[in-house]
C-alpha cells in the first residue's frame, strides 16, 4: 500500500500466475495419459462443457477487439484510434492462441488437429470455424509482427509488412465476421435441443453483433488494466469515442431478438420458462440493455470508471449468453448432469495466466503502447501515448 | 431408393440382450463397451400397464446430422444405407455427439494419447453387409423383433403389421419421416415420447446449417469487396481534403 509496493506486488502476481500455469500443465499431462475423463466431468451426455463454453466461445468473442480496432483504423481510416491498435491486436492474437491451446486439451485427438486441412467437409460449420481461426491467427501474427521487429534491422521485411497492411486487415475483418458468426451457426444443428428463447436461424448474426460489441468492451477493460499495471495514461477520450458504436450494435441486436420472438409468437416464453426466463432477462437487462444505455450517455463516455463499469457488464452479459446457448439452455441426454471438475477450471486458469504473463512480457520488451505508424511507416503525429 | 433398413418391433422384443452380445462379439468390443443401451419403459398402471424394452442405437438417418457436422468427414452415409465412421480421420471434437438428435455417438473418455480416443456408434454392420451377411443383431434376435430388408419392404411390412393387428400398435412408424427419414424404423405399443425418442419434424436436421454454409463463400467475397470499397473511398476522401487544403494555403 505504501512506498515501493510495485516490484514485490508484480513478482507475487508472477509467482501466482506461474503456479497456475504449472497446475494446468500437470492437469494436461494427466489428461494426455489417462484421457479427458480423468480431469473433467464430461460424459457422453455432456460431451461439450466448460472448455467449449468459456475457452472457445467466450475466448473468441472477447478477442473481437482486434478486428474492431484494426477495421476502424485502417478501413474507416479513423487514425485517432491508432494508439489503441497494438494492444488490441496483441490481446486478440494471444486470445486466439489461448483458444487454440485450450482446444489441444479438449480435442480427443489433438495430434490430428491438422486433419482439418486435408479432410474437408464444406457442410460442417466447425470445418469453417477451424479454417477461419487458423487463417485469422496467421493474419493477427502478421499484423503484430511489425511491433516485434521494429527495433530489429529487418527493415526489408518491415516494408513488406507495411505494404500488405490493408489487404491483411480486410482479410482479418472478413475472417472475423465469418467465424464470430459461425460460432453461433454451430448451434443451428442443435435446433431440436436448444431452448426457443435462444434458438434462432439468426444465431450467427446475434453472435456477430454481440462479439463486435464485447470486442469494444474488452478494449476498454484491457486499457484500464494496462493503465494501472504499467502506470501509463488512459485514453479515456478515445475509449469513449470507440464505445459510441456499442449502443447501435446492441440496439440492432435487441430489436432483432425481440422482433423475432414477437413474429414467432413466443413472447409467452419470456415469462413462462422458469429458470430459463430468468437467465434470459438477466442476460438482456444487465448484460445488454444496461451497457447499451450507459455507453449512449456522454457523461459515461467521459468517465474512466463508468466506462469500465459498462464494459464489465457487457463482458458479463456476453459470457452468460455463450454459456446459455452452449450449456444452460441446451437440452442434454436423458439423465445426464454436469458441473465442471476443478481441473477443468485449472486448465482454463492456467491458459489465462500464461496469456497474462506473455502480454506483460511483450508490453515490457516491445514498443506495444506506441501508436501504430501509418502505411508509409511514419509514426502518427499523435505519437506516443499520453492523456 | 432400395437402401437397406432395419425394422425394430418393440412388441416382439423381450429384452434378452442377445443382439448386444452379438454386436460386441462381431465388433470385438470389450464386455463393458456397448454400442446400444436398453431402457425398460412402463406406461399406464394396473391392468392397463404396458411395458417395453427399448434398444437405443444409431437410427442411420437418411440425411444424418452427425455426418454433416463432422469437420473432417470422418462420418458419412453410404449409398448402401449405414452411417459409417472412419476412426483414422477423427480428431475427437465430439461435435457429432452434440449434433445427433438421438444422442447416439459415444466417446472414449478414458483413453489418453497412447490409446487414442475414438467415437463409437452402430454401423449397421456395413462390413458384414458387404459380405452378404445380415447385421449381427438381426441374425442374433430370437424373437424376430429386428428384421432387415430394403427400406420400402420394411415400411410395407410395418404398415401391414399395424393394419393386421388393430389396437396392438401406435399408428405410426417412427423413422418414416422423422428428420427426413431414418434407416431404422420403429414400431411400438408405447408412446414414442415415453420411449425417449424425440418429436422431430420432417425436415432433415442439417438443412438450416447447410443453407447457411452454402452462403458463406459468396458472403465472404461480397463482404471483402464492400470493405475494399470502403477503404478506398475513405482514403480518396482524405486525399481530396488534403489537396483542397494544399491549394488553399
Amino acid at each position: 500500500m505504501t512506498k515501493s509496493t510495485s516490484p514485490p506486488r508484480i513478482s507475487l502476481a508472477g509467482v501466482i500466475l506461474g503456479g497456475l500455469v504449472i497446475l494446468g500443465l500437470v492437469a494436461a499431462g494427466i489428461r494426455y495419459v489417462y484421457g479427458i475423463g480423468a480431469i473433467s466431468n464430461l460424459s457422453d451426455g455432456y460431451s461439450w462443457g466448460f472448455w467449449i463454453s468459456f475457452d472457445l466461445l467466450c475466448g473468441v468473442a472477447l478477442a473481437a477487439g482486434g478486428f474492431m480496432v484494426a477495421g476502424a483504423v485502417h478501413i474507416l481510416n479513423l487514425k485517432e484510434f491508432r494508439p489503441l491498435l497494438r494492444p488490441a491486436v496483441l490481446t486478440a492474437f494471444l486470445g486466439y492462441v489461448m483458444v487454440a491451446v485450450a482446444l489441444l486439451v479438449d480435442l480427443g485427438r489433438p495430434e490430428r488437429i491438422w486433419h482439418m486441412i486435408i479432410y474437408w467437409n464444406p457442410h460442417s460449420v466447425l470445418f469453417e470455424v477451424g479454417w477461419c481461426v487458423m487463417l485469422y491467427l496467421t493474419v493477427l501474427f502478421l499484423e503484430f509482427l511489425p511491433v516485434l521487429s521494429e527495433r530489429s534491422r529487418w527493415s526489408g521485411a518491415l516494408r513488406v509488412l507495411h505494404a500488405i497492411t490493408l489487404p491483411l486487415v480486410i482479410l482479418g475483418v472478413v475472417l472475423s465476421t465469418l467465424h464470430q458468426s459461425s460460432l453461433g451457426s454451430l448451434y443451428l444443428i442443435m435446433s431440436t435441443k436448444l431452448h426457443a428463447l435462444w434458438y434462432s436461424p439468426l444465431l450467427p448474426l446475434y453472435f456477430f453483433l454481440t462479439a463486435a460489441s464485447v470486442g469494444v468492451a474488452m478494449v476498454i477493460v484491457e486499457s484500464s488494466i494496462s493503465s494501472r499495471v504499467f502506470r501509463r495514461g488512459l485514453e479515456v477520450g478515445l475509449l469513449g469515442q470507440l464505445a459510441r458504436v456499442v449502443p447501435w450494435l446492441l440496439g440492432v441486436y435487441l430489436v432483432l431478438k425481440f422482433g423475432e420472438l414477437a413474429v414467432a409468437g413466443e413472447f409467452g416464453l419470456l415469462f413462462s420458462s422458469g429458470l430459463m426466463s430468468g437467465l434470459f432477462w438477466l442476460e438482456i437487462i444487465v448484460g445488454v440493455l444496461a451497457p447499451a444505455v450507459l455507453f449512449a450517455r456522454e457523461s459515461v463516455r467521459k468517465s474512466a470508471s463508468r466506462l469500465l463499469t459498462g464494459a464489465l457488464l457487457l463482458v458479463g452479459g456476453v459470457v452468460l449468453n455463450r454459456f446459455d446457448v452452449s450449456l444452460l439452455a441446451l437440452a442434454h441426454r436423458a439423465g445426464a448432469s454436469y458441473f465442471p471438475h476443478w481441473m477443468e477450471f485449472a486448465v482454463t486458469a492456467s491458459i489465462l495466466s500464461a496469456g497474462v504473463l506473455v502480454f506483460g512480457w511483450v508490453a515490457r520488451t516491445f514498443p506495444l503502447f506506441e501508436a501504430e505508424p501509418d502505411e508509409t511507416g511514419k509514426m502518427a503525429a499523435a505519437g506516443t501515448v499520453a492523456d | 431408393m432400395s437402401s437397406p433398413a432395419m425394422l425394430y418391433d418393440l412388441t416382439k422384443c423381450v429384452g434378452c440382450h442377445f443382439c448386444e452380445i452379438a454386436c460386441q462379439m462381431n465388433k470385438d468390443l470389450p464386455a463393458d463397451t456397448t454400442l446400444q443401451s436398453f431402457h425398460v419403459v412402463e406406461q399406464g398402471s394396473g391392468s392397463n400397464l404396458k411395458r417395453a424394452v427399448r434398444r437405443h442405437q444409431c437410427m442411420h438417418c437418411l440425411n444424418p446430422a452427425c455426418a454433416s457436422a463432422c469437420p473432417v468427414s470422418a462420418l458419412h452415409k453410404t449409398s448402401e444405407g449405414p452411417v459409417v465412421y472412419d476412426a483414422a480421420r477423427c480428431i475427437g471434437c465430439r461435435y457429432c455427439m452434440n449434433a445427433c438428435p438421438f444422442g447416439v455417438p459415444k466417446f472414449d473418455w478414458d483413453h489418453g494419447l497412447a490409446e487414442g480416443a475414438s467415437i463409437h456408434k452402430c454401423t449397421m454392420c456395413a462390413d458384414r453387409q458387404a459380405e452378404g451377411l445380415l447385421p449381427a443383431c438381426v441374425e442374433a434376435c430370437p424373437t424376430g423383433a429386428v428384421t432387415f430388408g430394403t427400406r420400402e419392404k420394411m415400411l410395407a411390412e410395418a404398415s401391414s403389421r399395424i393394419a393386421k393387428n388393430p389396437g396392438r400398435y401406435i399408428d405410426h412408424i417412427y423413422g418414416e419421416t422423422e428428420a427426413g427419414g431414418t434407416s431404422v424404423l420403429i414400431l411400438s405399443h408405447i408412446d414414442f415420447g415415453e420411449l425417449g425418442l424425440p418429436k422431430l419434424g420432417t425436415d432433415p436436421i442439417p438443412t438450416i446449417t447447410e443453407t447457411v454454409m452454402s452462403g458463406t463463400l459468396p458472403f465472404a467475397f461480397g463482404w471483402a469487396a464492400v470493405l475494399t470499397g470502403v477503404t478506398v473511398a475513405f482514403r480518396w476522401r482524405e486525399r481530396r481534403i488534403q489537396e483542397k487544403e494544399g491549394a488553399r494555403s
